[in-house]
């Protein structure tokens, strides 16, 4: 049977790049074929002309044995092409059913909108591929995984039967990654086509029928998940071996660097956020702080930056107390912050790197003399920390929104970690990066240690936790649960602590084998 | 598999070195040129259709118009679709000629159609007998472009008799227009600062209007109240009590913003009205000079900005201070430390407290400026053109100020160059109403349609083809509410 899609020869290119080398791809039908590749390895380009967003500049799109010329998301809607963007484009004030309809409105009587079959029509949909959603519940009110599936009724919605689902697993907790799983399998079996795009290993092999790797906007190789494994999967798409264990030594302990103390603080809701919480983290040690998502962490990390005002407790670093200090005045003690959201809080899109770099130290020597900035140390400062931390940026004077999400990463990692710092508080320091970045920042993250930092580590992503800390703390509705050893922590025990389990219920793992070290 | 691809190395960062000052300069300026450019157009076709003898002459041609003309007028029609529609594709129709379809190529095969379409349209014209009313309208518009040219620049042969002859006072009036060119951008340049620092820091200030006027009513107590002082100390003096004024006036809005989030568009409109009615209220009461006339006193000889030329030449110092202060506005927003906190609050105040500003007192310190600059504007009127200050002296240009500011790209230099094409329209369009008879609206049509051009780029790109968006394009305000 021929592919239900045939990508042959697509080439793209933007100035200065060639994000698109000639890619021939297909997809079969009742086939889930998963697209790898590191950030700006072109997987989004291709798909983005896939869905007439750009228009290659060479090369042919074949759909079901026809050739076609897609020049907008509509002449991609109308070849049965549908795409999830990994920011959902939802209307959040409106209904499940109004979103659903955006574009494609039922009518009655020519102009009345026909909520009522739209509804029903959305029910027949969710029930027959599982996908459990109330078409009357308004966006705002749902959680992102049910956000999701409406993006994907939508697309059902419109008659779609190739579907694009760019990194969709991105934005879940590990529930709804499971739900998604089992969506994508059922949307299979009834004859749909899916192409998975993600950055994601384990998910790959765990879901894909096929998987096509990209590097530096060609196609590397296709393999299934029965021929391969993470590690070689890895090398295809960083183009050398990569270590997926992180290496580090015992921790040399040293004084108490972070002491927070019944620290209680509220979110912008006026809601008890930080419950009550006490801990340490001394010089030579990475204190992990594992939960799920939304559970204080974010507030926790802003209290200790002095971002938000805590409304009882104490923070203390080095001795000097922070309760109440201003950012710039933790900053000056020695504390970096690799905040959870970097385009929000680390960077400044529009501007060039170089300024990005000298973001926290521009007003003092040498980025500053007197009043006066001084661009030129703040450029040779840039080009040499471009250089030591691999920012892969065409220059120093490159505006930082232009770069990769993993390089606009690299650049906060640069700024935060090249200064001599007494406590490293970093918030989900690798969200969404490919595995050559987040190799790099962990080394980076452990290097630090060694030199006799402390390091407080904030994340979701329970594998970051294991392979980084020294001790974990679990915090769960604001409150930090139970502090343990790492090496007594196994992946079941926090999941049980991180989901709410009572921690004197559960059982404490046996201290497991020294990991193993992986020589690199 | 895994080794082939191990072979490969990742290539390695190069040093890219900033595009060279020439190709940034253009790159900046290219969407403003062309939409000053497209404005004059559209701004032509409007004084060509508001002219009555050209109307008249259109009615006439087509009543008199046979079957073959209205056939070949048809035709005239299909030819300018067809051209458009042909320029809008060019690499289609490159590749269906068997050539590579190159950047290069389709810019000129794009240029040549153009010309060729409009030659086809306008012989095609005047073929059918549309001759005439082609000659009018052009006569309608060059000769108002070049009644505002004459208004503003001077006329190019008086200058050239004026120079010859030697006279002193033919020279000076053979400069006139390029003196008050120079004298109505002046303000134009303060005021146009005063936005632009605005934007720069997130700020959207719709009150250089108001702050101008406080500025030209502390300026003009400050100049006639006191007496005996040396010009040296008194002109100093009266502009920076105009200074202060607008300052006031900035902060009142600023100090709301930072405190209590209060947005500064409704803030800095209310304190316009307050500035207005108070500015009326002091004209008719404490600040009134004797008589019927609702206008302040005089100031004293010593407070007023020196003039460079006798009588009627009014080109004074302030268009030189204009310049300093410009340059001045430059360095401090992009070399001094102060300027970095205040750009970075208005690209992303997050990041900007994160990095450990302060939020607060930048909002204040940017909306103090805005509000001094704008003052400096109506003290730089009161000192070096009035005299005396008059109700409703300012006719718009803090108003104005707000679209230069935009065209200027909120760069100080392109806030100078904006001030420079204002106040010579302004004073070109005074001339063009009187020898042209064409309303010196149009003047304000064209600002209008400079703006909507530079407010909407894509139209810009999308008639000339700018594919790649300019780089660092400023984002002037953020959104309504937060």
């Amino acid at each position: 049977m021929a592919p239900v899609l045939e990508l042959r020869n697509i080439t793209k290119r933007f100035p200065g790049v060639l994000a698109n080398d000639h890619i021939s791809f297909t997809l079969e039908a009742h086939e889930i074929h998963a697209l790898l590749g590191e950030n700006g390895a072109g997987k989004s380009t291709l798909m983005n002309i896939l869905y007439g967003l750009y228009q290659p500049d060479e090369g042919e799109i074949i759909v079901r044995g026809q050739p076609v010329q897609i020049h907008s998301p509509n002449d991609a809607i109308k070849a049965g092409i549908g795409m999830v963007h990994q920011h959902f484009m939802l209307v959040p004030v409106l209904t499940v059913t109004e979103n659903v309809m955006l574009g494609d409105e039922m009518l009655t009587g020519g102009i009345f909108l026909d909520r009522r079959s739209a509804a029903q029509r959305i029910r027949d949909i969710s029930k027959r591929y599982g996908l459990e959603v109330d078409p009357d519940a308004y966006v705002k009110d749902l959680p992102v995984g049910v956000q999701q599936r409406v993006e994907i009724i939508k697309l059902l919605f419109r008659n779609a039967d190739i579907l694009i689902l760019d990194e969709p697993t991105a934005v879940l907790t590990p529930q709804e990654v499971n739900d998604l799983f089992k969506v994508i399998r059922s949307l299979v079996d009834q004859g749909k086509s899916l192409i998975f795009i993600t950055h994601k290993l384990k998910e790959v092999l765990a879901t894909a029928d096929r998987i096509t790797v990209l590097r530096a906007g060609r196609v590397v190789g296709s393999t299934t998940p029965a021929e391969t494994s993470e590690a070689s999967l890895a090398a295809m798409m960083v183009g050398r071996e990569v270590s997926l264990e992180v290496d580090k030594a015992e921790p040399q302990l040293g004084e108490v660097v972070l002491s927070v103390e019944h620290l209680e603080v509220l979110d912008e809701r006026l809601n008890v956020a930080v419950d009550d919480v006490t801990f340490d983290v001394r010089a030579g040690e990475i204190l992990g702080i594992a939960g799920v998502q939304g559970n204080g962490q974010t507030e926790l990390v802003e209290a200790i930056t002095g971002l938000r005002k805590p409304i009882s407790g104490h923070i203390r670093i080095l001795g000097h107390d922070v309760t109440h200090a201003t950012p710039r005045r933790i900053t000056e003690l020695g504390v970096a912050h690799v905040p959870e959201d970097r385009q929000r809080d680390g960077l400044v899109l529009n501007y060039p790197v170089a300024d990005n770099i000298a973001l926290q130290e521009y007003y003092k020597p040498p980025f500053a003399r007197g009043v006066v900035i001084d661009e030129r140390a703040i450029q040779r400062e840039a080009a040499a920390l471009v250089q030591r931390f691999d920012v892969r940026t065409p220059s120093v004077h490159t505006p930082a929104g232009s770069l990769s999400g993993g390089n606009q990463q690299k650049v906060i990692v640069a700024r935060e970690l090249s200064r001599p710092i007494k406590l490293l508080v970093a918030s989900q320091p690798t969200r969404g990066l490919d595995v050559g970045s987040i190799e790099y920042i962990h080394k980076q993250i452990v290097r630090k240690r060694d030199e006799g930092a402390a390091v407080l580590l904030v994340s979701p992503e329970l594998d970051e936790i294991l392979a980084l800390s020294d001790r974990i703390a679990v915090m769960y509705r604001g409150r930090v649960v139970a502090i343990v050893d790492a090496e007594v922590a196994t992946k079941e025990y926090l999941g049980l602590l991180m989901a709410g389990a009572d921690p004197t219920s559960v059982p404490v793992p046996e201290r497991r084998h020294k990991r193993v070290e992986v020589v690199t | 598999m895994a080794e082939s691809v191990l072979k490969e190395i990742i290539p390695p960062v190069t040093e890219v070195q900033r595009a060279p000052l020439w190709r940034r300069i253009w790159e900046a300026v290219q969407l403003p040129a062309l939409a000053l450019f497209t404005a004059f157009v559209v701004g032509g076709f409007i004084i060509a259709l508001s002219d009555f003898k050209v109307l008249e002459a259109l009615a006439d041609t087509i009543s008199r118009l046979n079957p073959l003309g209205y056939a070949l007028l048809i035709l005239t029609v299909m030819v300018l679709i067809g051209g458009v529609l042909i320029s809008r594709r060019p690499e289609v129709i490159l590749r269906r000629l068997r050539f590579a379809g190159t950047g290069r190529q389709s810019r000129w095969f794009n240029i040549i159609a153009v010309l060729l379409t409009i030659a086809a349209v306008i012989i095609l014209l005047v073929v059918i007998g549309f001759g005439p009313v082609l000659a009018l309208a052009w006569s309608a518009v060059t000769g108002a472009y070049g009644a505002l040219i004459e208004g503003s620049l001077g006329n190019s042969a008086q200058i050239v008799t004026a120079l010859q002859s030697g006279d002193s006072r033919a020279i000076a009036l053979a400069f006139y227009p390029i003196s008050e060119s120079l004298v109505a951008s002046t303000p134009y340049i303060f005021a146009g600062l005063a936005v632009a620092l605005g934007f720069r820091c997130g700020l959207f200030n719709i009150g250089a209007e108001g702050q101008l006027f406080i500025g030209a009513l502390t300026s003009v107590f400050v100049g006639y109240s006191i007496t005996g002082l040396p010009a040296i100390l008194h002109i100093p003096l009266a502009l920076g009590a105009g200074a202060l004024g607008g300052a006031l006036w900035g902060f009142v809005p600023g100090f709301l913003k930072a405190r209590v989030g209060a947005h500064e568009v409704i803030n800095t409109i209310m304190m316009n009205y307050i500035a207005f009615r108070l500015s009326e209220w002091l004209l008719n009461g404490p600040m009134k000079r004797p008589g019927a006339v609702p206008v302040s006193p005089f100031i004293e000889a010593s407070a007023q900005l020196p003039r460079f030329f006798p009588d009627p030449i009014r080109f004074h110092l302030g268009f030189f201070i204009a310049l300093g202060v410009a340059v001045f506005i430059w360095w401090f927003l992009f070399k001094s430390k102060w300027g970095f906190e205040i750009r970075t609050v208005g690209a992303n105040p997050s990041a900007a407290r994160y990095a450990g500003m302060n939020i607060a007192l930048n909002i204040i310190l940017a909306m103090c400026m805005s509000g001094a600059l704008a003052g400096l504007a109506g003290a730089n009127e009161v000192l070096g053109v009035n005299y005396n200050l008059a109700n409703a002296f300012s006719s718009g240009y803090g108003f104005d100020s707000i679209a230069l500011a935009l065209l200027g790209r909120s760069h100080p230099f392109g806030v100078v160059l904006a001030a420079l094409l204002f106040g010579t329209l302004r004073s070109g369009g005074t001339r063009m109403q009187n020898v042209a008879q064409i309303p010196i609206d149009i003047i304000i049509v064209v600002q209008a349609l400079v703006i909507a051009f530079i407010a909407a780029p894509g139209i810009i790109r999308a008639i000339y083809r700018i594919v790649k968006p300019g780089e660092g394009e400023v984002v002037f305000t953020r959104g309504w509410g937060r």
